[in-house]
């Protein structure tokens, strides 16, 4: 069910078609780490956007902060000054909850004033936690609770299907 | 009184009181996460919402600009509240103890005490007395320690020559009292400096300051050989009046780092300065606002660096 290629080859297909749709103009690129900018590095190269893809670390703008602490491996975000009305791309690997875009989208917020904002990600599940939702998506499936979808890459990008303890 | 007092249950930052105890790793990840602190100056909003809804109260008991003033920024940034107090304009002119005056902001639903004071040990009391669940960062205590402009002299070499191994810092001036050299020291051994040298006259040079771990000179032209950086120290006026020196400009002849001194070290050598500078004293102004100079990135760096060690002592912490 989930083959990384035809998920990438369906999201392709999505976006060319939203960004005629959208009449995104010159769209900025901008994908979220860790797995967002993997699959927006793909996307980036597939749709032949020329500006350098923006780099997305929300660390301090996640909303668990007071429960998990600094990421240590927190790295800085890479967007260009001018964000004030840009069409954006903006790319991650899973939706799930929704917080990871609540966090992304403040921060690019606070980088300026975008025209527009499209959501794009590979795969969307089950579990919303917030009045979100992705505006191309590669697949959309249901999990069980316990279940988890994680990216390994970027080279070989992979999909796996992880069933966390329950007690952990 | 333990360095340990530093550490959460699960080793992580509870305080920030001085750099002894702490290990390399801890270190590098200060300056690491300081990393993605660096281009928030450039947003258009100029903040990160890490510790909205804290409150940071700056005790400073001894004068202060920059510190207190980059303190107070990366609070900002931090979109924390922050309040900064100077109390010797304040109550304890009163008569109010310390405990008192703590006992009282706590009272008040403060998360993190920032603290400048006289007496060495101030920050370590403050963080030992207070409650649990308050954060005491040490701005500078007595001759003791200044953590955090080690750190963020750290960060301003590492930024510059990438890696500590290769490096030979040169301090030079006023060790005796200096509470920045003591923590620069420690920060450098710790992140594996390949020499550590201080280079001052006698009178300003701890007893047995060897056992720091540091090479002496007492000659400048002969100690910046080799020197990849070069760290100067404020002389402080009133080392004139109790006799340690001779002149102002007896020192500047001896120990002032002048254009020709420069040249001695490394061609690609940079000098620093914890501020404020003396210029004509321990610096020739030249120096100090020549091409080698980063005395001014370092102020910069103190934002990140503040915030760095904000953010990671204001983490969840082992209770509840």
């Amino acid at each position: 069910m989930l083959e990384i290629q035809d998920l990438l080859n369906r999201l392709e297909a999505k976006l060319k078609h939203i960004i005629v749709e959208r009449q995104l103009t010159n769209p900025l690129m901008i994908g979220i780490r860790t797995g967002g900018v993997w699959i927006a590095e793909q996307m980036h190269q597939r749709l032949n956007i020329n500006e350098p893809l923006g780099l997305l670390d929300i660390s301090f703008y996640r909303d668990d902060f007071s429960q998990i602490g600094v990421n240590p491996n927190v790295k800085p975000s890479q967007l260009p000054p001018h964000i004030e009305g840009r069409d954006i791309i903006l790319i991650d690997d899973v939706f799930y909850t929704g917080r990871t875009i609540r966090a992304a989208l403040n921060e690019i917020f606070d980088y300026g004033r975008p025209n527009q904002v499209v959501l794009a990600v590979l795969i969307e599940r089950d579990g919303r936690q917030i009045p979100l939702c992705p505006d191309c998506v590669g697949a959309s499936i249901t999990l069980n609770a316990d279940q988890r979808i994680k990216l390994t890459g970027p080279e070989p990008l992979a999909i796996h299907l992880q069933t966390i303890d329950a007690a952990a | 009184m333990t360095d340990n007092l530093q550490l959460n249950s699960e080793g992580k930052l509870k305080h920030f009181l001085s750099i002894e105890g702490l290990q390399k790793s801890l270190l590098t990840e200060i300056l690491d996460v300081a990393e993605s602190f660096v281009g928030i100056g450039d947003h258009q909003i100029k903040k990160v919402p890490l510790l909205r809804g804290k409150t940071i109260v700056n005790l400073f008991f001894e004068n202060s600009t920059r510190t207190r003033t980059t303190f107070e920024l990366a609070a900002k940034r931090l979109s924390a509240d922050v309040l900064s107090m100077s109390i010797s304009t304040s109550s304890t002119s009163k008569g109010e103890s310390l405990l008192d005056t703590i006992r009282n902001l706590e009272a008040m639903f403060v998360d993190m005490f920032v603290v400048r004071h006289a007496i060495s040990g101030a920050a370590h009391f403050i963080a030992q007395q207070t409650a649990p669940h308050i954060s005491v960062i040490n701005a500078g205590d007595g001759q003791h320690a200044h953590p955090t402009q080690a750190m963020l002299d750290m960060f301003t070499i590492r930024q510059i020559k990438k890696d500590f191994s290769n490096l030979r810092v040169a301090i030079i001036g006023d060790i005796l009292h200096s509470r920045v050299a003591r923590s620069q020291i420690q920060a450098l051994n710790t992140l594996g400096a390949a020499e550590v040298r201080v280079i001052a006259p006698k009178t300003l040079l701890p007893a047995h300051v060897e056992s720091l771990g540091v090479n002496v000179s007492h000659n400048l032209t002969a100690g910046l050989k080799d020197i990849d950086v070069i760290i100067m120290l404020r002389l402080q006026k009133e080392r004139m009046s109790s006799a340690l020196l001779p002149s102002e400009s007896e020192y500047f002849k001896c120990f002032g780092l002048t254009e020709d001194k420069l040249k001695i070290a490394k061609p690609d050598a940079i000098v620093m300065h914890p501020g404020p500078i003396n210029r004509g004293v321990e610096i020739d102004s030249k120096v100090a606002d020549g091409p080698q100079s980063v005395i001014l990135k370092q102020v910069s760096n103190g934002i990140a660096i503040r915030m760095a060690i904000m953010a990671m002592t204001m983490q969840k912490q082992g209770v509840m």
